[in-house]
């Protein structure tokens, strides 16, 4: 009796096919995905991450909500032409501190991985309130109402610890300062040193969206500014085995 | 619909299932199908092989290609690289007012500068470079810092009050309404005389008495006669290009609360060559010096 005969067993019992299926879906998703989670490679370590800091963080909320992923990626694939018009192709470890990350999966509008600092905040307000008037082929439509709602950061604590227990490494000190620090970032006529000090010297600090108090579009003006500067990609090198 | 099922000479064996009275034939795969499969199967041995595939303890088969995503993509970008390392050297050689008398350097920068344009300037200058409101056009003679070739460069490579280069071009107009320098009728006379500079209708019985505040506290930079001085960006006002608005309301907030334009410093993501080029095609389309 050979082996093929023996499949009958399986053909005719439902539930020992049951169970033979799922033995066999399980072993091709362990050789699949757990290596991705031991395998060093694929979580290449680079130099210059660094968390949110929580202006940022209250503008990935709105990022998120507005659901900005779904006409624009954060994921410059490696390929010429991408490089070219947007930088250098996106890291694995550029997404480390995303929760979800914001890669998307759709291009109406362009890339944003490294928007920050291609255009003037001016720019990104005048924008986000008529995207036509700055560029009159675009179909986005208008997020003026972001500078009319005034956040106070009251809840970014919150979403930091949370951020926190899932391994981002905010310390219990950058916690407590969060609401503190939200409101140092989009003033720069304030006492930013401790902001500076927890995330580090390049913090953009300005009002980011030019008008007086912290708009929604304040905090997602900050998030935008940043995206894609943290790696130095002039002191970079690529790993091609990656 | 038959009533009884009928077995023929030369029939193959059936499944042994019967649902009333329809019986299945238990007949072999298409031989063709069989091939497929098993070629696919030995296909994927040799990818495997070829190509990157098994996860091992420390990472993965390299493959006997050496093919890497990685190193796909940096050879494709090294290969145009070094076909246009030639002319870029000779671009980046040049001097800047001698690109244009090339005809074969003048003709590629300005077509690779095209190519800059469109990707890094067109969202605030326009795809056609006639800008917008706060952006200025290019296509015209108006420039606020130059519109020589060196000018131009030099405001590509360093930007205007940026926090990214410290030689950006910088100026500061004075907020005369939000920090108060001056009255708010005095606003409204020097709005009325710098109308008046361009032949807008404007009130005429203020202007005279703007034009004695445009001399205490305008003329400085924008020159007695309003024609703007370049070394401070200080735009011409006797000339009806405006970059915010010529009209009342506009020049009124303008003189109150001031304008600070921002334009990156693109040193940090454009090589020089790219910055000439892009200088070269911004220079030839219409209001180069």
């Amino acid at each position: 009796m050979s082996i093929l005969d023996k499949h009958k067993i399986l053909e005719t019992n439902a539930t020992l096919l049951l169970i033979f299926s799922f033995l066999v879906v399980t072993i091709g998703g362990l050789v699949q995905i757990a290596p991705l989670f031991y395998l060093e490679n694929t979580i290449e370590k680079v130099e210059g991450m660094r968390p949110y800091t929580p202006l940022e963080m209250a503008g990935r909320e709105v990022y998120i909500r507005e659901g900005c992923y779904v006409c624009h990626s954060q994921m410059i694939r490696p390929m010429r032409d991408e490089v070219e018009r947007y930088g250098h192709y996106s890291l694995a470890a550029e997404s480390m501190y995303d929760r979800p990350f914001q890669w998307g999966s759709k291009r109406t509008g362009p890339d944003l991985a490294r928007v920050g600092g291609r255009y003037s905040d001016e720019w990104h307000a005048d924008h986000l309130r008529d995207p036509q008037s700055v560029v009159p082929e675009s179909v986005m439509p208008k997020y003026g109402f972001l500078e009319e709602k005034k956040i106070d950061g009251k809840y970014i604590g919150d979403i930091m610890a949370t951020n926190a227990l899932l391994g981002t490494p905010y310390s219990d000190e950058m916690i407590e300062a969060a609401q503190a620090d939200f409101r140092a970032q989009a003033d720069p006529d304030s006492d930013y040193d401790g902001l500076l000090e927890r995330y580090g010297e390049d913090i953009n600090v300005r009002n980011f969206d030019g008008q007086p108090g912290i708009s929604e579009a304040d905090a997602l003006i900050a998030y935008l500014q940043m995206l894609g500067t943290l790696v130095d990609f002039s002191t970079f090198t690529p790993d091609a085995s990656r | 619909m038959s009533k009884k099922s009928q077995k023929f000479e030369g029939d193959p064996n059936t499944t042994g299932h019967e649902w009333d009275g329809i019986e299945e034939f238990d007949n072999p795969m298409p031989r063709w199908w069989l091939w497929t499969f098993y070629a696919t199967i030995i296909w994927g041995v040799i990818y495997t092989i070829a190509y990157p595939a098994w996860p091992l303890i420390n990472g993965a088969t390299a493959g006997v290609l050496g093919w890497s995503t990685r190193g796909d993509v940096a050879a494709e970008i090294t290969a145009v690289e070094e076909a246009n390392a030639p002319v870029n050297a000779k671009l980046e050689a040049a001097e800047l007012t001698a690109i244009a008398e090339d005809p074969e350097l003048g003709s590629y920068a300005v077509s690779a500068g095209s190519a800059v344009f469109k990707t890094w300037c067109a969202q605030c200058h326009g795809s056609g470079a006639a800008g917008a409101k706060g952006y200025p056009n290019l296509l015209d003679d108006d420039w606020l810092w130059g519109g020589s070739m060196e000018e131009i460069h030099a405001t590509i490579t360093h930007g205007i009050r940026n926090e990214d280069s410290d030689e950006a071009r910088y100026s500061e107009m004075p907020a005369f309404g939000r920090d108060e320098l001056l009255e708010k009728e005095e606003i409204s006379q020097v709005v009325n005389y710098v109308m008046s500079l361009s032949g807008e209708p404007q009130d005429a019985s203020k202007v005279e008495a703007g034009s004695v505040v445009f001399a205490d506290n305008c003329a400085s930079c924008h020159m007695e006669d309003g024609t703007g001085d370049r070394a401070q960006g200080a735009p011409n006002l006797a000339d009806a290009i405006w970059l915010y608005g010529g009209d009342y309301a506009t020049l009124t907030e303008t003189v109150a609360n001031s304008r600070y334009g921002v334009m990156p410093a693109w040193n940090t993501r454009l090589t020089e060559a790219e910055i000439r080029a892009v200088s070269a095609y911004v220079h030839q389309l219409g209001g180069g010096e």
